[in-house]
């Protein structure tokens, strides 16, 4: 029965890490850049959702869709005005870049909001079901997770823009040939990406407290679920959450939780080297 | 630039930096220091990221790692300069046996495998408490006499050590090493087609760009007396040093030290005048370094410099 409760434990905390990786993946894919800036969106989308909560009494599920709106409207102009001028460039290059915008967004959210760890305290109760314990507003997170991560997987599959974004994905060249305007396509990804990166962060708001100081953390989960479930695709980033999640759940159990990052972490450089594609990645698309 | 001039160059920079204490206080002393150090972990990072062009964030390992090992061995009752050589070996043992595994990755997966080696030293470093203090960090036994002598005796180990990295630099540059490097850093399956054992060179450019992290990371601990793993394994610094190589001009041989002493200087600045806004410059800083001076300021990028070297001649000046 124990097994049972870590291993939901897991699944929620997995659901949780694939939409957070999702978009990083995202970017990674399409965009061929380690987007740096990702931790901090998460932490700008949680802290939006929660001031809107705390001033406003805005409830989070409602201010979800503005909140990733306005964190489109933000990687969308990033990647326009400045990332798309070095986008072609080797990964030093872009990293850095990445990570300099990080350095100055970060500065800003800790100036203005302070490290404080904040938390929208929603008071669901929790429910038990045959011994297995589970807060209401988990497993709330986790079903808006997985809502969203499915809402991108089903824009990417069935809408124009969706397409657009595959093809580039694929080919870059061949894609701009038919027509695709690669530049904008650049723009509407990392805005997708920062939209998922702020839609992460609303729903972790509701499940753990957070503060600026995590943002290299949620880098760190996002790099390693990308390694794990594979570059680009959103099945991938749901495996690599997924198992990830599992995995710190239980390595948590056994080594004690401070041990379950390093656990990932060696995990994920032992499956770089065996197998850089990641366990749903296609050959030749690393 | 003809070597002769860089060596005359770097020479009257190491004295200026060595004269410091005698027209100074221990304020610019402690900056000189600072400048030594990051010139060396920057001409160190140089040989991977900069020869080779491996975008390698690791250098905070190795620093963290030479941090510990120098520490532990001074208080296992290493002479202070033995200790310094403990971390140099094993920084630069660890480093080689990793590089073997970690260079097999190439691009994208490289950075992450690099930075992902930062996290887990200072993972292993800060849960294995019982020999390395944990989060409470570690105090390293301190050498005796005045701030002022304290100082100006690290000011001569940093400055030595840097001489002795830039003397490397100018070996493997002139050397079979730095042209291989430059092969493989331009096409490294093309190199590997001429019959460079690129594995070799990697790993040797890998293992180098470790070694002086780890003496710097020793004299660092001995200096300071009291290091910690989110201080001394800062992926801060793994970032910062490869923007300063960038800022002087990756793989050239005078490049890390212009850029090194650039930044430190105008991070000091920075720090001085904004306490809150530091970062947020430094951010900007790296982004205007990005996108407006992606060649450094000694303007020599080999990979360009070729193809735009007609464009380039055109333009008068630096650009700012």
């Amino acid at each position: 029965m124990q097994y049972l409760q870590i291993l939901v434990n897991g699944i929620v905390l997995g659901a949780l890490y694939a939409c957070l990786a999702v978009g990083f993946s995202l970017v990674w894919g399409v965009l061929n850049v380690i987007n740096m800036l990702h931790g901090s969106f998460i932490i700008l989308g949680g802290y939006l959702a929660f001031f809107a909560w705390h001033s406003f009494g805005i409830h989070p599920l409602l201010a979800l869709p503005f909140v990733a709106a306005i964190l489109y409207g933000i990687g969308y102009v990033t990647q326009l005005m400045v990332i798309n001028r070095v986008v072609s460039q080797p990964v030093l290059t872009t990293l850095t870049l990445t990570f300099g915008l990080d350095l100055i967004l970060y500065n800003f959210m800790t100036v203005y909001y302070t490290a404080t760890p904040r938390r929208v305290t929603l008071n669901l109760g929790h429910i038990d079901i045959a011994g297995i314990f589970m807060p209401i507003d988990r497993l709330f997170g986790m079903l808006l997770a997985l809502l969203m991560t499915g809402l991108l997987y089903v824009l990417l599959r069935g809408s124009r823009i969706g397409r657009a974004i595959v093809a580039v994905r694929m080919d870059g060249a061949a894609a701009a040939l038919m027509g695709i305007r690669i530049d904008r396509v650049y723009a509407i990804t990392f805005g997708i990406g920062a939209l998922m990166a702020g839609a992460a962060g609303a729903i972790f708001s509701m499940v753990f407290p957070i503060t600026t100081n995590l943002t290299g953390d949620f880098l760190g989960k996002a790099f390693v679920v990308c390694v794990i479930g594979g570059l680009g695709s959103v099945p991938g980033a749901l495996v690599g959450g997924l198992a990830l999640g599992i995995i710190e759940s239980f390595a948590g159990q056994m080594f004690g939780p401070q041990h379950a990052l390093t656990v990932g972490f060696v995990l994920m450089l032992a499956l770089l080297v065996v197998k850089p594609t990641g366990l749903t990645g296609i050959k030749g698309y690393e | 630039m003809s070597p002769t001039m860089r060596y005359v160059i770097f020479a009257l920079w190491v004295i200026a930096l060595a004269s410091v204490p005698l027209w100074a206080g221990n304020y610019f002393v402690r900056m000189a220091i600072l400048i030594a150090m990051f010139s060396g972990l920057t001409m160190s990072w140089n040989f991977i990221g900069g020869f080779t062009g491996y975008p390698s964030f690791a250098t905070a390992a190795f620093f963290g790692l030479g941090c510990y090992a120098g520490a532990l061995s001074q208080k296992a009752g290493v002479p202070m300069v033995l200790a310094w050589l403990v971390a140099t070996v094993f920084v630069g043992a660890f480093a080689a046996a990793l590089g073997a595994i970690v260079l097999r990755l190439r691009g994208h997966y490289f950075a992450i495998g690099s930075i992902a080696l930062v996290e887990v030293t200072r993972l292993v470093i800060s849960s294995w408490g019982s020999l390395t203090g944990g989060g409470d960090g570690l105090n390293v036994p301190l050498i005796q006499g005045s701030p002022t002598e304290v100082a100006v005796t690290f000011l001569g180990v940093m400055l030595a050590i840097m001489v002795v990295v830039f003397v490397v630099t100018v070996i493997v540059d002139r050397n079979r090493l730095g042209f291989g490097l430059r092969c493989i850093q331009q096409n490294e399956d093309a190199a590997d087609m001429v019959g460079i054992d690129t594995t070799r060179y990697k790993v040797f450019a890998f293992t180098l760009s470790a070694l002086f992290c780890g003496t710097i990371g020793a004299a660092y601990a001995s200096w300071t007396g009291y290091i910690d793993p989110t201080d001394s394994f800062s992926i801060l610094m793994s970032i910062k040093v490869p923007v300063m190589c960038i800022l002087g001009g990756a793989g050239t041989v005078l490049g890390p030290v212009v850029g090194a002493a650039t930044f430190m200087i105008l991070e000091e600045v920075l720090w001085a005048n904004f306490l809150d806004y530091n970062r947020a410059i430094l951010g900007a800083v790296t982004v205007l370094l990005i996108l407006f001076l992606p060649g450094g300021l000694l303007r020599i990028n080999y990979r360009e410099l070729m193809a735009r070297y007609a464009a380039r001649s055109k333009r008068s000046g630096a650009p700012a």
